[in-house]
């Protein structure tokens, strides 16, 4: 496999931004638990990270290294101002539903741990693959919850474009199927989030924490 | 007065900002290893949320939201809305706190300042800051004084529950897991099931 295209694939896997190198947690669990807000979130990110990275990484030679925190906080900050603008004009009520997170993508850690850890050391091109790779682990993940909870919380899917799609079909309920209401509850995203850990570490062994 | 004491609760029991909002979750995980240097992490993010939210809150109110500047223009300024900046300004403030109260830790307590150490300039990026800054704007607190304790009471909900999870995990250590689910996974779902317990405090009208 040529360097680049490991760039974009591992992320999706071996080296995911959530469940293995533990960044972007935050805003993955708040927003999930419904699609569509997930989806939307998911590409925002991608696009602020891939952005940033090139950005970063075009500048990297003329950073201090004591103020880059501070540089790169600028950067993110008036990249994820942008997102919100196009949100707020083009799908309102998603930003609505998104409300403060969209702000949190700054502090979102999966935007500067990149940062950090990639795009201060490496041409821009490779940076660009690198945040979409990223962007693309971290969207797998937050679809992933957020269809498992849409589908047993509320019965339904939203999908960007055909609105609410309803997939649990009404005679269930007829012969007394419940939503589980907990789903829905913030806490359930959290042991989701478990579980999907634990299934994709039970599939390759070489990822197990050794305690 | 009694406001001010609902809101505490609130913020502490209620609106947790890990268990409600998921803020500040990847220093959480990455930091409670240990109960000392949770508590460490813990008093630091109080202590920079009670500076921070209030200095945000007055930026808010006489810089950014519409109509904010008419003590200084008058009524010319009256349809001027700067809130878009918000997320950069609250930011500079939050990265510039951060930087100052470092030099005055380092200055007054260097016994405290040692024990932070790496976690202080970290606190930078940690989420469960701009977020309380955000949500601020967003509840549109009344006054100085309700940003102080909705700070206040941030903090001490987050101090609370990494002082818990850290707790949790040293016991854990010793407790046969599945292989797969060990560290991380388990902190997961530990975290869930905390977070269910807090549930029950929903319930409770302030």
């Amino acid at each position: 496999m040529s360097k680049n295209s490991k760039l974009l694939t591992g992320p999706l896997n071996l080296n995911n931004p959530i469940t293995v190198q533990v960044l972007g947690i935050c805003s993955a669990l708040a927003v999930t638990v419904k699609l569509e807000p997930a989806i939307v979130m998911a590409i925002s990110v991608t696009a602020v990270l891939a952005l940033a990275n090139v950005i970063v990484s075009l500048l990297r030679n003329t950073i201090p290294s004591r103020i880059r925190i501070i540089v790169q906080l600028v950067i993110v900050a008036a990249l994820v101002i942008l997102v919100d603008q196009v949100l707020k004009a083009y799908l309102y009520d998603v930003s609505k539903q998104l409300s403060v997170f969209v702000g949190l993508i700054i502090t979102n850690c999966i935007i500067m741990g990149r940062l950090e850890a990639f795009a201060l050391g490496n041409k821009p091109y490779a940076s660009f693959l690198d945040g979409i790779g990223n962007g693309a682990g971290y969207a797998v993940i937050l679809i992933i919850i957020s269809t498992v909870r849409e589908l047993f919380g509320s019965g339904t899917l939203t999908l960007p474009g055909f609105g609410e799609l309803r997939v649990i079909p009404q005679g269930f309920y007829d012969f007394g199927y419940q939503n589980n209401g907990l789903m829905i509850l913030p806490p359930m995203a959290l042991i989701v989030v478990g579980i999907i850990i634990w299934v994709q570490r039970s599939k390759t062994r070489e990822l197990i924490e050794k305690v | 007065m009694q406001d001010l004491l609902n809101l505490f609760v609130r913020s502490i029991f209620v609106e947790n900002m890990v268990f409600a909002f998921f803020l500040g979750m990847c220093s959480y995980l990455a930091v409670s290893k240990t109960v000392n240097t949770a508590m460490g992490l813990g008093i630091a993010v109080t202590f920079v949320l009670v500076i921070t939210i209030p200095v945000d809150w007055a930026l808010n109110e006489y810089v950014l939201k519409k109509g904010a500047l008419d003590w200084l223009l008058g009524e010319q300024a009256a349809d001027v809305d700067l809130s878009f900046l918000s997320f950069i300004m609250f930011i500079a403030v939050i990265a510039s706190m951060v930087q100052l109260v470092e030099m005055i830790v380092e200055k007054f307590a260097p016994a405290l300042y040692s024990q932070l150490g790496i976690f202080l300039p970290l606190i930078a990026v940690n989420c469960a800051i701009l977020g309380g800054s955000l949500f601020m704007q967003e509840r549109e607190l009344a006054s100085i004084g309700e940003a102080t304790v909705y700070g206040l009471g941030s903090g001490i909900g987050w101090l609370l529950a990494i002082i818990g999870i850290a707790a949790i995990r040293e016991k854990i250590r010793y407790s046969d897991i599945p292989a797969p689910l060990k560290g991380l996974g388990i902190t997961f779902i530990a975290t869930g099931i905390m977070g269910i317990a807090f549930m029950t405090f929903m319930g409770i009208k302030l």
